[in-house]
């Protein structure tokens, strides 16, 4: 057996787009630029990024549904390119949202054919299925078609296909994507359980909490490559000498948020909206009070709660990926 | 496998409100034309051979949109790319889908002799009533199979429809479902002797109207199981060439 279950060495990834006949114009995007990586065997791996940093084509690379440009792969020691059956006999593949089901099938059905489709023998196939039905919670339901699921119900029939054929490597695709947040508390728990059954997990997400409660390391991409890799608590160390400070407010206008971005002392600012409310997020060196002066820049917003904190691993996030846009600042390596 | 995929395929498809609309219209829309067709000719007394010639274009109708239409339909629901990971070869993992569409094939060709009987009173008084029940089967048989070919081109291509609907009425037209080979232009002979669909559709047609059906069939079978084999491995190609090209996903 393989050391490693995922081996990736300078993966990447050209998109190469061709529009309009009579005057075709061709444009070539690198949505992965030298994707370096190992995960060990029943590891949970996180995979953090931007939308468009590339973590579905690096998925889709390992997973053999792409052909890398240059660099290659392998999952437990078999090829992504000249061995893809090898491969996809050992892989399952989890994406997020409504699509990827028949939904004028039942959920059996789907299970049925897909497990047919994956090679699961005939005298397993429905022990298998009731085993999984069982484990996602859908048992009861399974004869109902999919288009008459919740959201949350589609992402555990899933996860259900995904394990048919008992995959050694799992690839989650941003899985708690627009599931409420108990369907998704859920989600993590069923993950949490297969990686204790030893599978490896390769989880991709946008959500810091559900990365910093399951995965063993994580790699934070953005622009292609990855920028910082280790543990989440090593990762947290990228804030580290920071502190933050939160304000709630309404109708921070953007040049008010550039003014405090300038202010002496302060590393990143940003601003998130939660309902009707804004939430500007101020990360700081953490020797300096920030607190009057961005307050002052704040003059005629109305404002809700002001809260100092420490930094989280969002903000090490945050600070991960704004440090891409800024070449002056590289981001130096967290030692695994 | 392939009986199960063929099975839950056919029952998605039926399933879908737009197939039925389809399949309750089209059928009537072809019987009618084609009665109008021969009445206007002068021909009544060819009535069955009309209402024959339009099922066959339903039946290809069926299994060009089915092979198309449901390589599309799988690119739309993300399911493609769920099928294609499958550690099958990709000919095995597409056939159902072009078999079920013989199976809906199989339907409109029916149904289209149905209508013609009950709204214009076609006579269902087939030459060889045994060969008939052969040779419509497998005539959609064969159709299904040179469906595996066309559905190779459509994997790779994102917008397979627009391909799919630029062929429905020429290799209708030149494979004489409708219209005598005799009437169209002497080039066209070549191409309607390499389709599967004209030999299908002559054993149809020898089979209503009179005719030695089992050598037409014969070379009918033959050319789409060459399809057969050329779309298994063309399958193999472009299942590699859609990869790099990164068409399995609609974006």
């Amino acid at each position: 057996m393989s050391e490693y279950a995922i081996e990736a060495v300078g993966l990447r990834r050209t998109y190469r787009t061709r529009t309009g006949w009579l005057r075709p114009q061709r444009r070539e995007v690198e949505a992965v630029r030298g994707v370096d990586l190992t995960v060990g065997n029943g590891e949970l791996f996180g995979l953090l990024g931007p939308n468009g940093a590339g973590k579905t084509t690096t998925i889709k690379l390992l997973n053999t549904l792409l052909i890398p440009t240059a660099g290659s792969a392998l999952i437990c020691g078999h090829d992504v390119v000249t061995e893809t059956r090898e491969v996809r006999r050992r892989i399952g593949y989890v994406f997020g949202g409504d699509r990827g089901l028949y939904e004028r099938l039942s959920a059996l059905d789907n299970l049925r054919y897909f497990a047919e489709l994956y090679g699961v023998p005939g005298r397993e196939q429905q022990r298998r299925i009731a085993e999984l039905l069982e484990l996602v919670r859908l048992a009861g339901r399974e004869r109902e078609r999919v288009e008459g699921y919740s959201r949350g119900m589609r992402q555990r029939l899933h996860i259900a296909r995904g394990l048919l054929h008992r995959p050694r490597v799992l690839f989650l695709d941003e899985p708690s994507i627009g599931v409420d947040p108990v369907a998704a508390r859920e989600l993590r728990q069923t993950v949490a359980d297969l990686a204790a059954t030893g599978t490896t997990v390769l989880l991709t997400t946008h959500y810091m909490a559900e990365a910093d409660e399951l995965c063993d390391r994580i790699a934070v991409i953005a622009n292609g490559t990855i920028q910082a890799l280790g543990t989440p608590a090593e990762l947290r160390r990228h804030a580290d000498g920071r502190q933050v400070l939160e304000v709630e407010a309404y109708g921070v206008a953007d040049a008010q948020l550039a003014a405090i971005h300038a202010l002496p002392g302060v590393r990143e600012a940003s601003v998130t909206v939660t309902g009707a409310a804004q939430v500007l997020t101020v990360q700081s060196d953490a020797g300096v009070d920030v607190q009057a002066d961005v307050l002052r820049e704040l003059d005629g917003v109305r404002l809700g709660r002001v809260a100092a904190r420490q930094p989280t691993l969002e903000d090490a996030y945050v600070a991960i990926v704004n440090r891409v846009d800024t070449p002056a600042r590289p981001v130096e390596a967290v030692a695994a | 496998m392939i009986g199960v995929g063929a099975l839950l395929h056919t029952k998605q498809l039926s399933r879908s409100p737009f197939e039925i609309a389809t399949a309750l219209i089209v059928p009537v829309v072809q019987a009618t034309l084609a009665v109008y067709l021969f009445r206007a000719g002068g021909e009544p007394g060819r009535l069955l051979e009309a209402a024959v010639g339009a099922g066959l274009m339903g039946v290809w109708s069926s299994v060009l949109f089915g092979s198309g239409g449901a390589i599309q339909n799988q690119r739309w629901q993300g399911t493609l790319e769920m099928l294609m990971l499958a550690p099958r070869p990709p000919a095995l993992v597409i056939f159902p889908i072009t078999l079920s569409t013989a199976v809906t094939g199989t339907y409109a060709m029916l149904a289209t002799l149905l209508w013609g009987r009950l709204l214009y009173g076609v006579p269902l008084t087939f030459a060889h009533p045994l060969r008939f029940l052969v040779a419509a089967p497998g005539c959609v048989l064969g159709l299904g199979m040179f469906g595996l070919l066309l559905a190779s081109t459509f994997v790779l291509m994102r917008n397979a429809n627009a391909l799919a609907n630029t062929l429905e009425y020429p290799i209708w037209l030149v494979s004489g479902m409708l219209v005598p080979l005799t009437v169209l232009p002497g080039w066209t002979g070549p191409i309607a002797a390499a389709l599967p669909t004209t030999w299908g559709a002559r054993a149809v047609h020898e089979a209503a109207s009179g005719g030695p059906v089992w050598p037409s069939l014969g070379i009918c079978l033959a050319i789409s199981l060459g399809c057969l084999a050329t779309g298994a491995l063309m399958m193999t190609y472009v299942e590699r060439r859609a990869r790099a090209a990164a068409t399995l996903a609609l974006a």
